[in-house]
C-alpha cells in the first residue's frame, strides 16, 4: 500500500476548487468582517487545529451567470472544510458579521448539547457583531460530516460546510486521494420569498405537472384518481430546478469542478447532501462503487451503481476509475436538475453528462396503500435482487404475514387484503383518521392517513425502484463495527410525519412546533427505545435527530445494525430506528428538508443527566 | 482479480459479504483493529464454511426472526388486532387502545423486562423464537425522563438569556403568517352594446388556520356608472385540510349602498375544483347566496385552460336590486390563460351571463338583455 498523504490529496481539490472559482479574492475575509462587496467565493478552503476562526458574513454570489445575495462563512460557498482530529479537542471561534442572529450547528457531532448550535434550544444564537467559542471536549468519533446555520434560513443562502475528522487510529477506509463533494442548490431568490411562494402558491417551483398533453405513463382512470385526490403523482420536491442550480462544492454543472486521480488508484468521495430541500441519485455511469460510510460511521462496503441520498445524510464512497475522465452525476430526485463533477485523469478532461432521466411519478405505495402497490413492488425489486436479504423478503407484501410465526402478521394481512378490495380507485378514503393513534392531533394540518404504511427500509428512493442497476437501500447496510448497545428498547413510540400539501403545513404527530413548543418529546437518561416513524404524507421526509446517533431497524444483526444521524422515511410508509438516549440535553428533532422545518415540522427531544450513571458514548470508541 | 472479488461478493449478499478483508488490501476496507475471535468467526463462517461457532450463527437468525415478527406485530397493533402478543410479566392490554400519555404500564414493570433482557447476547440467543416474538411495549418515558430542568439551556445560559432567542424559534417553526393578494380576475369585456369592464380581487393575512381574508368585486360599462361594486371583510378559519370556514360582513357601494352579514365556506373541492360559497343576510332582512366553482386544467406547463361558473340565489324578490325569488343569475366561462410565471398570467376567454325567471322579467323591464355573452381579455396575478 502505497502511504499517500490525504491531506496533500485533499489540498490538490481545494486548489482546483480555487481556481476555478470565480474569484480568488480573499484577504478580507481572512481578517474577518463584511465583504464590502467582494463576490462569495465558489469552493472551499480548509482549517484545523486547536482554535479555528470562522466568520460568517453576507455578500453576493454568481453562479453560472445568476446572482443573488448569498451568507458565506469566510468568504466562500460552501464555507471552510473544517478538519478535526479524534480524540482531540477544539475550540471554534465564530463571528457573526451579518446583521441578524447566526449560529453554526455542527451536524452528525457528539457535543455537549450547549455547544449543538440550535439557537432557541442549546443556546441564545450569535448576535450581529458577537463572537461565540464553541468549546468542544475530545472529539468522540471518526469520519464525514458537516456544518450549517440553524438560524432562520440561512442555509439555503449558503451558510454551510464540510468536516471531517481523521481517526485516532489507521483509517478502516484505504484510499489514494480522498476528496470532498458537498451537495448543495444556489438560488437568486431569497429563502424568504421561496418560503412564502410554497405558502402561497401550490406546486410553485413544479413544472413537470399534469397536463393535457403530457405522456407520464399515466392512466385515464389514474389522472382522475389523482384530481379526486388533490395530489400531484410529480409531487416529488417541493423546490426544484425551476430555480435552482445544483452544486458540487459551490460550483453549477456548468463550472468544471473535478477530481484528479491516477488510474490503477483508489479515490475516496465523501458524499455530503448540504442542500436545503434536495434528494439527489448519485451515480458514475459505467462505473460501480462501493459505499463504505454512512453519516460518518463505517459500513461494510456495498457494491452500488448508484444511490440516493436525503437532505443531510452524507455516504462515503470508494471508486476506482479506469478511463480517462468520468462524470459523477447527482440528480435531483424530481429530475429537473444535476450537480456535475468529473473525475480526470488529467485536468480539463471530461466525459459525456447524461440526459435527465424522466422525471419519476408518485405509486400507490407512497400513498401508503401498499396492497395495492404489491405488483409494482415486486417488479421494483427485481431489479435489486442480490440487495435483498430475510427482512426485504417480508417487507412490502402484506400477504408476507402469513409466513411469519406472530399471530399478529395475520391482523395486517387482513388489514392490507381488506384495504385492497375496498380500493376500486375512486371510492377510497385517503384521510380515514381512525387508523390514527389517539395523541395525534387530527385537523387542517392532516391531508392525508396513510392506509397501510409498511417498513419501506428496503426502497432505494423515489424514482430509483425500477432501474436495471444495484441501488443502494438502507437495508444494505451493515455497521462496520459492533454496536454496544446490544439491550432490546424497554419501549417503543411512534411518531407520526404528518403534513398538507396544499397549505403546505408540516408537522410531528399533526401538530406544529409552535403549538407544542412547550411540550418535548422526553426520553430516560440512558433509556433505550424504539422509535417507529409513519409517514402520512407523499413526500420522503429526511428525519434527523441531534446529538445522537440511533441504529436503523433495517434487518441486519442487532449488533450491526448501522447508526446514523438521519433517517429518511419513505411516502406512505415507515422506518424504525433503536435509540440509546445516552446524551443529556435538550436536541432538536426536525426534518432537514429546511422549509418543512420552517413549516414546523420540528421538536425537541430532552435527555435528563442522571448523576452517577457511567456515559455509554457509543460511537467513536474503536480504540 | 481484484475485481473478480467484487464481483463474486455483490453477487452473494449474504449480510456478511465483503468481509474478505483482513490480509490483502483488496477491498476498499479493513478493519481498524483485528477482529475478535467472535466476529472473525461469524463473519468466516457466513461466507466460506458451514462451521460457525454456535454462538455466532443462532445468533443472527434470532436477530433477523426478531426484526421481522417485530415490525409485523408492531404493525398489526397499529390497526387494533387483539391478538398481539405480550411481554413477558404483564396482563394482557389491548395495544391499539394505548396511548402515550394513558398507557398503564408503569415504569416500574418496564424496567422489570429491561434487567430480564439486558443480559445481551448469550441471554437471547438462548430464548429462542418464542421469546422473540416478545413485543416491544409502547407506552410513556419512565418517571426519570421529566427530572431533568425545563429548559436545559436555561440551565446553563439563563433564562432570559434563552427567552428570545426561544420565542423566535416557536414563531419560526410554523408560527409565520403571511400576506398574499390575487387578482383573480381583471378584464376587458366585449359584448354586444357598450365594452364593460369586470374585477374579482380577494386576498389574506394571517397563519395557517386563522386569516383575515377580504374580497371585492365590481363591474359595469365604460362610459355608465359602475354598474356593482362590493367588497367583504372576513374571518377566515380553516376547518378542514382543503376548506376554509369564513364569516364576516359585505359592504355594497353599487348599485347602492347596502351591508351585508357574510357566511361561507372557500376551497378546493375534489377532482380539483375550487369552490366559494357564501350566503348573505343584508341589513334589509334578504337573503341571498352565491356559489361559485372553477377548474384549472393545465394543457402544457404554462397553459391553462379554466372552465368557470358562478350561481346565484335569492330567498325572495328583491325588486329595487332586480332580483328575483329563486335562481337569479347563472354565468359560465371558460378562459385560456398563459403563465409567463405562476403570479402573472394573461388570458382571453368568453362568458355567458344569464339572468333567470323573475330576474330575467326584471332585466327585461329595465330593457337590458337578460343574456349576454362577453368576449373577455385579463389578466391573472398574486403576489
Amino acid at each position: 500500500m502505497q502511504a499517500i498523504n490525504r491531506r496533500k490529496f485533499l489540498g490538490s481539490s481545494i486548489v482546483a476548487g480555487g481556481l476555478l472559482g470565480a474569484s480568488a479574492a480573499m484577504p478580507a475575509w481572512a481578517r474577518g468582517g463584511n465583504m464590502h462587496g467582494a463576490t462569495i467565493r465558489q469552493g472551499f478552503d480548509e482549517v484545523s487545529g486547536r482554535n479555528i476562526d470562522l466568520t460568517i458574513a453576507r455578500g453576493p454570489r454568481i453562479v453560472q451567470g445568476r446572482s443573488g445575495m448569498g451568507v458565506a462563512v469566510n468568504g466562500s460557498v460552501p464555507g471552510p472544510l473544517v478538519r478535526l482530529k479524534e480524540g482531540e479537542p477544539v475550540n471554534l471561534n465564530v463571528t457573526n458579521a451579518l446583521d441578524e442572529d447566526s449560529s453554526i450547528h455542527w451536524h452528525g457531532l457528539l457535543v455537549p448539547f450547549q455547544f449543538d448550535g440550535v439557537p432557541g434550544v442549546s443556546f441564545p444564537g450569535i448576535r450581529p457583531g458577537q463572537t461565540f467559542t464553541y468549546e468542544m471536549p475530545a472529539i468522540r468519533q471518526a469520519g464525514t460530516y458537516w456544518w450549517h446555520s440553524h438560524s432562520g434560513l440561512q442555509e439555503q443562502a449558503g451558510h454551510y460546510g464540510p468536516i471531517i475528522v481523521d481517526p485516532a487510529g489507521p483509517d478502516p477506509v484505504q484510499a489514494d486521494y480522498d476528496y470532498v463533494m458537498l451537495l448543495s442548490e444556489f438560488t437568486p431568490m431569497h429563502p424568504h420569498t421561496i418560503m412564502s411562494k410554497l405558502k402561497k402558491g401550490e406546486g410553485y417551483f413544479n413544472y413537470q405537472q399534469r397536463t393535457l398533453t403530457d405522456d407520464y405513463p399515466l392512466t385515464g382512470q389514474e389522472r382522475r384518481m389523482w384530481a379526486e385526490m388533490r395530489m400531484m403523482p410529480t409531487d416529488i420536491l417541493d423546490v426544484t430546478g425551476s430555480t435552482y442550480t445544483y452544486l458540487a462544492n459551490g460550483h453549477g454543472p456548468e463550472e468544471g469542478l473535478e477530481y484528479l486521480f491516477s488510474r490503477g488508484k483508489r479515490v475516496r468521495i465523501r458524499v455530503i447532501n448540504g442542500s436545503a430541500m434536495s434528494f439527489y441519485n448519485v451515480r458514475i455511469p459505467g462505473l460501480k462503487f462501493w459505499v463504505v460510510a454512512a453519516d460518518g460511521l463505517n459500513v461494510r462496503p456495498v457494491e452500488v451503481e448508484e444511490f440516493q441520498i436525503g437532505t443531510a445524510e452524507t455516504y462515503d464512497i470508494v471508486v476506482e476509475p479506469i478511463g480517462e475522465a468520468h462524470t459523477i452525476v447527482a440528480e435531483s430526485m424530481d429530475r429537473s436538475g444535476m450537480a456535475v463533477a468529473t473525475l480526470a485523469s488529467r485536468p480539463g478532461a471530461r466525459a459525456a453528462v447524461p440526459a435527465l432521466r424522466d422525471p419519476p411519478l408518485l405509486t400507490m405505495a407512497d400513498m401508503g396503500m401498499a396492497g395495492m402497490a404489491h405488483g409494482a413492488h415486486g417488479a421494483g425489486t427485481g431489479g435489486n435482487m442480490d440487495g435483498m436479504d430475510h427482512g426485504a423478503m417480508g417487507h412490502g407484501a402484506p400477504s408476507s404475514g402469513g409466513m411469519d410465526m406472530s399471530n399478529s402478521g395475520e391482523g395486517s394481512g387482513e388489514e392490507a387484503m381488506a384495504g385492497m378490495a375496498g380500493m376500486s380507485m375512486g371510492g377510497m378514503d385517503m384521510r380515514d383518521t381512525s387508523r390514527l393513534p389517539p395523541d395525534v392531533e387530527v385537523g387542517p394540518g392532516i391531508d392525508m392517513v396513510s392506509m397501510n404504511p409498511q417498513d419501506r427500509m428496503g426502497h432505494p428512493g423515489i424514482g430509483l425502484d425500477k432501474v436495471p442497476h444495484k441501488v443502494l437501500n438502507y437495508r444494505d447496510l451493515v455497521a462496520l463495527e459492533p454496536n454496544d448497545d446490544l439491550r432490546t428498547p424497554s419501549r417503543q413510540m411512534e411518531i407520526h410525519l404528518t403534513g398538507n400539501m396544499e397549505r403546505y403545513m408540516w408537522s410531528f404527530d399533526g401538530e406544529k412546533f409552535s403549538a407544542v413548543s412547550d411540550e418535548p418529546i422526553r426520553f430516560a437518561y440512558n433509556e433505550r427505545v424504539r422509535v417507529k416513524l409513519v409517514n402520512n404524507t407523499m413526500m420522503a421526509h429526511p428525519i434527523h435527530l441531534h446529538g445522537h446517533f440511533f441504529e436503523l431497524v433495517n434487518g441486519a444483526p442487532s449488533d450491526r445494525q448501522p447508526q446514523k444521524h438521519t433517517v429518511i422515511v419513505q411516502p406512505g410508509g415507515f422506518a424504525q430506528f433503536d435509540l440509546t438516549a445516552d446524551e443529556p440535553g435538550d436536541w432538536a428533532f426536525h426534518c432537514h428538508l429546511l422549509y418543512h422545518m420552517h413549516a414546523g415540522m420540528f421538536q425537541i427531544v430532552t435527555v435528563p443527566q442522571e448523576a452517577g450513571q457511567p456515559d455509554l458514548q457509543r460511537v467513536g470508541e474503536s480504540g | 482479480m481484484k475485481y473478480m472479488i467484487a464481483l463474486m461478493l455483490a453477487g452473494t449478499a449474504t449480510p456478511a459479504f465483503a468481509q474478505d478483508h483482513g490480509h490483502d488490501h483488496s477491498m476498499p476496507m479493513q478493519p481498524a483493529d483485528p477482529p475478535d475471535t467472535e466476529e472473525a468467526a461469524e463473519e468466516e463462517g457466513s461466507e466460506e464454511d458451514a462451521s460457525p461457532t454456535s454462538s455466532a450463527m443462532p445468533m443472527d437468525h434470532s436477530q433477523m426472526d426478531h426484526g421481522a415478527m417485530d415490525h409485523q406485530s408492531r404493525q398489526s397493533q397499529g390497526e387494533g388486532s387483539p391478538e398481539v402478543p405480550q411481554p413477558m410479566g404483564q396482563s394482557p392490554v389491548d395495544h391499539s387502545q394505548m396511548d402515550h400519555s394513558q398507557m398503564g404500564h408503569g415504569s416500574m414493570d418496564q424496567s422489570g423486562v429491561v434487567d430480564d433482557q439486558a443480559g445481551g447476547e448469550m441471554d437471547r440467543s438462548a430464548m429462542g423464537h418464542e421469546a422473540m416474538a416478545m413485543d416491544i411495549p409502547s407506552g410513556p418515558p419512565p418517571a426519570s425522563a421529566g427530572s431533568g430542568p425545563a429548559r436545559a439551556g436555561d440551565a446553563i445560559w439563563g433564562v432570559e438569556a434563552m427567552r428570545e432567542s426561544r420565542e423566535q424559534l416557536r414563531d419560526e417553526q410554523g408560527g409565520q403568517k403571511y400576506f398574499w393578494f390575487q387578482g383573480d380576475r381583471v378584464e376587458y369585456r366585449a359584448r354586444e352594446g357598450s365594452d364593460g369592464y369586470l374585477f374579482d380581487l380577494q386576498g389574506y393575512y394571517g397563519g395557517d388556520l386563522d386569516k383575515f381574508w377580504f374580497k371585492s368585486e365590481g363591474e359595469g360599462s365604460f362610459g355608465e356608472e359602475i354598474e356593482s361594486a362590493e367588497v367583504q371583510a372576513l374571518y377566515s378559519r380553516a376547518i378542514a385540510p382543503f376548506f376554509d370556514f369564513q364569516a364576516g360582513i359585505r359592504q355594497d357601494f353599487a348599485p347602492m349602498d347596502r351591508t351585508y352579514a357574510v357566511v361561507g365556506i372557500q376551497g378546493l373541492a375534489p377532482y380539483l375544483f375550487e369552490v366559494d360559497a357564501a350566503a348573505f343576510l343584508s341589513d334589509k332582512g334578504d337573503l341571498t347566496a352565491r356559489i361559485e366553482a372553477e377548474l384549472d386544467q393545465r394543457i402544457t406547463q404554462r397553459l391553462v385552460i379554466q372552465p368557470r361558473v358562478e350561481a346565484s340565489f335569492s330567498a325572495q324578490d328583491v325588486p329595487e336590486l332586480g332580483i328575483g325569488a329563486g335562481v337569479d343569475t347563472v354565468e359560465a366561462g371558460l378562459r385560456l390563460r398563459y403563465h409567463f410565471s405562476r403570479e402573472f398570467a394573461p388570458y382571453i376567454g368568453i362568458d355567458q351571463e344569464w339572468r333567470i325567471g323573475q330576474s330575467a322579467d326584471y332585466a327585461r323591464a329595465e330593457g337590458e338583455d337578460p343574456s349576454v355573452t362577453n368576449y373577455v381579455v385579463g389578466i391573472r396575478f398574486w403576489f
